[in-house]
């Protein structure tokens, strides 16, 4: 894929892969709660990102006007080179997803979904049982599944047998700002599945914490409303796409190793007035 | 229920169609009221309905019929 954004010619060489496609930034943005289709369109451009989340609605079942938002989407997103990524949200079993799953092919043209299936109201966790139902099937009709998951270890794996590539667990839940709840957790994931593609998703709040995901190896992150609703969507949108290359860059130099006590740095050979 | 008709069950309350319409029918008079509505994806009964495949699907009584479009999201 090609695009013209300055931004993302800027973007170091270390590109990574969604199905086919080779992606360069590794910043994944949603769409949803900007101010105005004017901000939306600038912060996507400021996040250099090539991949936009969108939804599906019932067309008569709501009041409101989408105001533009959705051509604003398509416009920039021809405009930057990005791709489009619908989603599954609001969806409370495999069935509904899946039917979701084929609206949202047919509307947008494209193969790749974000995978959400909830189980919790409160805190809109996964429900693993009905995301893995509607993966297995998902992944036979010929989409490329991108499950919004936990970072339950054996949850995961289970989703990699039904042949997901690709798989987005929570930092926190989603909208929280929390960042990294259980960074052992995602450490794991990233320790035990060592040739998935892994991408947080959800619970990050400031671009320290997708820094920080990216320090640990993680290949992407995906947010929203870090970014939305922050009182300055495009300079949040930049200050994400920075942290977001610079924990890439830490991960890939190799973080040094942590230790429970000090280490002296400056090589004096003891106390400078003592002798030995 | 009149036996010439059927009532689907829709986002804009009961529909009463003639009996053997099809669901191209019903989205055809479902977004005259919403024109901005151009391009939708439909389901009948929870069911997916392809775009190319409204036209021979036949509808019958008590069918729900949902369309769905783009929204921004994260």
């Amino acid at each position: 894929m090609t695009s013209s954004h300055p931004t993302l010619a800027a973007a170091p060489t270390d590109p990574w892969r969604i199905g086919d496609t080779q992606l360069t930034s590794r910043f994944l943005l949603g769409t949803a709660g900007y101010p105005s289709p004017e901000v939306l369109r600038a912060a996507i451009e400021a996040s250099g990102s090539q991949v936009l989340t969108l939804g599906l609605k019932r067309t008569l079942g709501t009041t409101g006007q989408d105001n533009g938002f959705v051509q604003i989407i398509r416009e920039t997103a021809r405009v930057q080179g990005a791709h489009l990524l619908p989603n599954t949200a609001g969806c409370r079993s495999a069935r509904e997803a899946i039917t979701l799953a084929h609206m949202a092919r047919e509307l947008l043209g494209t193969r790749w979904l974000k995978l959400e299936v909830v189980g919790d109201e409160q805190t809109l966790q996964p429900d693993p049982f009905e995301l893995l139902e509607a993966a297995r099937q998902l992944v036979k009709d010929g989409f490329e599944v991108l499950p919004y998951c936990t970072d339950d270890l054996v949850s995961a794996q289970r989703l990699v047998d039904a042949g997901c590539r690709i798989l987005m667990p929570w930092a926190a839940p989603i909208g929280s700002g929390l960042g990294l709840l259980n960074p052992w957790a995602l450490r794991t994931l990233r320790a035990r599945l060592p040739g998935v593609t892994l991408v947080v998703d959800a619970g990050l709040g400031a671009p320290s914490h997708a820094a920080a995901a990216m320090e640990l190896g993680f290949d992407a992150v995906l947010l929203n409303s870090a970014v939305s609703q922050s009182r300055d969507p495009v300079g949040m949108a930049r200050a994400f796409r920075d942290a977001v290359q610079g924990g890439r860059q830490g991960w890939r130099a190799g973080l040094m190793p942590t230790s429970d006590v000090a280490i002296a740095t400056t090589p004096v050979g003891g106390q400078p007035f003592v002798l030995p | 229920m009149s036996p010439d008709f059927l009532t689907i069950h829709t986002d804009r309350g009961p529909l009463r169609l003639p009996v053997g319409s099809t669901l191209a029918d019903a989205v055809g008079l479902l977004l005259q009221a919403a024109p901005d509505a151009a391009t939708v994806a439909t389901a009948v009964n929870g069911e997916f309905v392809a775009r190319s495949a409204r036209a021979d699907h036949a509808l019958h009584d008590g069918d729900t019929v949902l369309c769905f479009s783009p929204i921004t999201g994260g």
